[in-house]
């Protein structure tokens, strides 16, 4: 079930202020998508425009295409409730609903699309999603405890957990390891590869490694200059990113001079 | 599939057919205003036609039929779940409405019924020698005595208050600390005319039963006003930077002095503004009054310490509890009196607050 | 009590600094102490004058529901009746304004346009600053009259139900009005509460909440109202505080008599707090005393539920 993305033409503004301009790229299903560069270059921001989740932060808008499929999720008859459980998210930090037991955070989404879901129907739901999240072993028998007293990877692959129980058929992640120790990391790392089996996943990093490590494509963003919009510079794969940039500034970031 | 206005909501588990284009019909963006207008008009003219109309019917009738019409035509184009959504969108907003319903009906029947009276004879004349029933008399000497209690209660409750709050930001600390805010905050609830009686207990004991004057009322005002005084003082000290305290150790000021000199005058303004809604807050007290300064005087009386004292709140239920019309017509016209002046004091808080208050970082 | 114990590092003392530094900590403390002793005093000089007659009275204080103080050999009082109709006017204050308020706040901090937001919520606060007086003449005013044509339609349609059985009151003064404007008055206690905590809810669990698809109502029910749930029983609490001391606004709408009802729309109910104000100006003998007794009791009810909500405030502060 997971889709192909197609960006074109995407500009992002705060208010007056433009903060992406003009990106166009295509995201393939099955395969995970880094996007690499700076910090405030705009990546984040970009991919909170791919399940419309900028609409969230007052003032923010973005301008253009972006086919899911098909379909613009832009398109005047588009819900953007609807976009989100189609294109699932997780964030940099970990954020399990604290009042709700491991069980309740998993099933959280699932049960808003179907709420006559029967106790076994939702069982299987949620022993399917943390098995996929390599988390069953470790959690199955405190389901009922709170999702706050995970550590905080184990916390992270909950996140992922409840994300892939609403089925999404695209998985945005947004710096989802750089709270977490080297040992967890690793751990969202394996997942990450399993996940691409099924869904369609977008993954931003700070850490050229992890990109290196994880991503079939990888796509690097830059201001244009200081106090400009961010600009998608070079997309391609992650091998010919890091081996054999085509732009010098892919190439300066890449090899650690800025600028 | 171009369009899917009448696709029924997803049922069953897992994504339903909806779903796959993300696209389910939705209600375009300005259908709920048009409705509400709608329903409004047609609501209006229903009711006019049968002769019933009444602004209240209409807002109730007009809000019942819009929250109908939109749930259902929500639930039908655009799911059970946004159904969902848009009622409890509607009930947010018809929580707001019904709140300012008491609020804009207060001040419109005060302003409408007050104005009759509301003149400079009525602010300028007591009510001595005036009967009750007579169309005479004013509220001066209830101006007078609101503002000699409230003065004094405030200068009884701002040094105790400002100090209070200066030793829990500045000295306080472990239980000293944490014991005097829990009591503090209980103050806060203490009822206004659980504060009366504690005065007169406290005259009794000192001088004798049935001995009310204006000091009275000004210490039971007080034992309601130190609390919000502490509260307010404690957040705006605590809002001074502490660099500006070493910059000022530092110089090798003692504190007292630092206190005096860089910690109080920096938080001015806002200490002002605390002030003065503390103010706000006990100028409209009544119970305590009544049981301490009396319900009776009806002349002029500066004096704190010499008999009963009317105030404009009290001069406001005594009226009422004569009964008359042209008592009521007082209270109306005092009524609007201490909104006036109550709203003053809040304006005047934030006025001060806004303009001179220090960037709080 | 020194300075030295002072939490930040003051400059080292000499002579005649460390006298006005002394000087300036002691008033600061002797303020603080000051408050305690109020505190203190309030509760001792109640128990001390209302002493002589609760060791007259010849009733049972707290089960009599009748109020004859007034003779100096054989005073019979109690505080059932009027506790009871203090406890039921704020319950249904706090029926009526508390889910009124959490739509208020959700109002505010999610519904509203933001650039409204604050003067919306200024609006709310407005409904505090007005007096109790005020809600008192406008109740029996305005309101009551108003509401005399709902009240005998209640004991109409509703009046097989035994707290709205007819004959309605002719002129609505009665425990429900009170507790209606009562609702009113406590609503921007209420609501500031509630707001405050709603906005602190943190952002990445109302992000995790849209991020899966849940619209504006499913995130405040996944991420909101857990969250500021114990900020709302705060703030209830406190504005129960407040319906229960709470005097003019229900003196001057309550018709002055005493008995112990559960009808609503009927007049007879009386509150503490009321009846005191309504009956000190007239209190003889033993009279005084009896209203300072009943305040005791009205002080101590309202003191356990004001630490009851400071605590339940705390604790959620504590667990955010």
């Amino acid at each position: 079930m997971a889709k192909r993305i197609d960006v074109s033409g995407l500009h992002v503004y705060y208010g007056d202020f433009l903060a992406v301009e003009d990106v166009s790229m295509t995201i393939e299903p099955r395969s995970v998508t880094a996007f690499i560069g700076s910090s405030g270059c705009g990546k984040s921001t970009f991919l909170r425009t791919l399940n419309r989740m900028h609409e969230v932060t007052p003032g923010a808008r973005a301008q253009g295409k972006v086919l899911l499929d098909d379909l613009d999720i832009y398109g005047p008859d588009v819900d953007p409730v609807m976009v989100r459980s189609e294109v699932g998210m997780v964030f940099q930090k970990a954020n399990p609903f604290p009042t709700m037991s491991i069980y309740d955070n998993v099933i959280a989404g699932a049960r808003l699309n179907n709420r006559r879901m029967s106790k076994s129907e939702a069982d299987d739901l949620v022993e399917q999603s943390l098995r996929g999240a390599n988390l069953w072993e470790e959690v199955k028998d405190r389901l009922n405890k709170p999702g706050s007293g995970l550590s905080g990877g184990q916390q992270q692959r909950l996140c992922i957990a409840r994300a892939t129980a609403v089925k999404p058929s695209v998985l945005l992640m947004d710096e989802p390891c750089s709270a977490l120790d080297p040992i967890s990391t690793l751990a969202i790392e394996d997942l990450i590869h399993q996940l691409k089996e099924d869904y369609t996943i977008v993954i931003v990093t700070h850490n050229m490694q992890q990109a290196a490590r994880v991503s079939d494509r990888t796509a690097f963003f830059n201001l244009s200059a200081p106090g400009k919009p961010g600009k998608l510079v070079e997309m391609g794969e992650t091998n010919q990113i890091f081996t054999r940039p085509e732009k010098k500034e892919t190439e300066n970031y890449i090899t650690g001079r800025f600028g | 599939m171009s369009t899917t206005t009448t696709q029924p909501p997803a049922p069953g588990p897992g994504p339903g057919p909806t779903r796959s284009d993300l696209r389910h019909g939705s209600l375009p963006n300005r259908f709920p205003a048009a409705l509400l207008a709608s329903c409004a008009a047609v609501v209006a003219g229903v009711l006019l036609a049968f002769g019933a109309f009444g602004f209240l019917l209409w807002g109730l009738l007009t809000a019942v039929s819009y929250a109908v019409i939109v749930v259902t035509a929500s639930a039908r184009v655009e799911g059970g779940r946004k159904a969902t959504d848009r009622l409890v969108t509607a009930l947010v907003y018809g929580c707001f409405v019904l709140a300012m319903l008491p609020l804009a009906s207060v001040l419109w029947t005060v302003v409408g019924n007050g104005l009759a009276r509301f003149d400079g004879y009525f602010l300028t004349v007591s009510m001595n020698g005036v009967l009750p029933s007579m169309d005479a008399g004013g509220a001066y000497h209830a101006v007078v005595g609101t503002l000699a209690i409230t003065g004094m209660a405030t200068l009884i409750s701002v040094p105790i208050g400002v100090m209070t709050a200066v030793y829990l930001v500045e000295y306080a600390q472990g239980r000293m600390k944490r014991t005097i805010m829990f009591f503090v905050d209980v103050m806060t609830g203490i009822p206004s005319i659980v504060a009366g009686l504690f005065v007169v207990a406290l005259w009794i004991m000192l001088f004798g039963p049935g001995r009310t004057n204006g000091a009275a009322g000004a210490i039971a005002l007080a034992v309601l006003m130190v609390p919000v005084v502490v509260r307010s003082s404690e957040e705006m000290l605590r809002l001074v930077p502490q660099d500006l305290r070493e910059a000022s150790y530092a110089l090798g000021v003692p504190k007292w002095r630092t206190i005096t000199k860089v910690v109080l005058p920096t938080s001015a303004a806002g200490l002002t503004t605390g002030i003065m809604l503390a103010i706000a807050r006990v100028i409209g007290e009544t119970a305590p009054l009544i049981l301490t300064a009396g319900t009776s005087a009806v002349s002029i009386n500066w004096n704190l310490f010499d008999g009963q004292m009317m105030s404009l709140p009290v001069f406001i239920y005594s009226q009422v509890r004569m009964g008359g019309a042209v008592n009521y017509e007082r209270a109306w016209a005092a009524a609007l009196t201490l909104i006036l002046v109550v709203m003053l004091l809040f304006f005047l808080a934030r006025m001060i607050g806004r303009l001179f208050a220090p960037k709080a970082s | 009590m020194t300075t030295t114990d002072a939490p930040k590092a003051a400059p080292p003392p000499t002579g005649k600094r460390r006298i006005g530094d002394v000087a300036f900590a002691g008033l600061a403390r002797g303020s603080g102490i000051l408050i305690l002793l109020i505190l203190a005093g309030v509760a001792a000089f109640l128990i001390v004058q209302a002493w002589p007659s609760l060791a007259a009275n010849t009733a049972n204080f707290l089960t009599t529901t009748e109020w004859d103080p007034n003779v100096r050999e054989e005073p019979a009082f109690g505080v059932a009746a009027l506790a009871f109709g203090t406890v039921l006017a704020a319950a249904i204050a706090l029926l009526l304004a508390t889910p009124v308020a959490i739509g208020i706040a959700l109002f505010i901090v999610f519904y509203s346009p933001r650039r409204l937001s604050s003067l919306l919520g200024y609006l709310v606060d407005l409904l505090a600053a007005i007096p109790s007086v005020v809600y008192g003449l406008w109740g029996i005013g305005f309101l009551a009259p108003q509401l005399v044509p709902v009240y005998e339609a209640m004991t109409r349609y509703l009046g097989w139900i035994p707290l709205f059985a007819g004959p309605a009151s002719t002129s609505a003064r009665t425990i429900l009005t009170a507790g209606v404007v009562l609702a009113v008055m406590i609503l921007p206690i209420i609501t500031a509460m509630s707001r405050d905590v709603f906005r602190q809810t943190p952002q990445g669990h109302r992000e995790a909440a849209l991020a899966m698809g849940a619209t504006r109502w499913e995130m405040i029910r996944l991420a909101v109202l857990p969250f500021g749930r114990s900020g709302v029983i705060g703030g209830s609490m406190l504005g129960l505080g407040r319906a229960l001391g709470e005097t003019m606004a229900v003196a001057m709408i309550l018709s002055p008599s005493l008995v112990l009802s559960w009808n609503l729309l009927q007049s007879g109910n009386q509150t503490i707090a009321a009846h005191i104000a309504l009956q000190y100006p007239e209190a003889t003998g033993y009279g005084v005393s009896a209203l300072i007794a009943a305040g005791l009791v009205l002080f101590a009810i309202t003191l356990v539920v004001n630490m009851g909500a400071r605590y339940v405030v705390a604790r959620g502060n504590k667990e955010s």
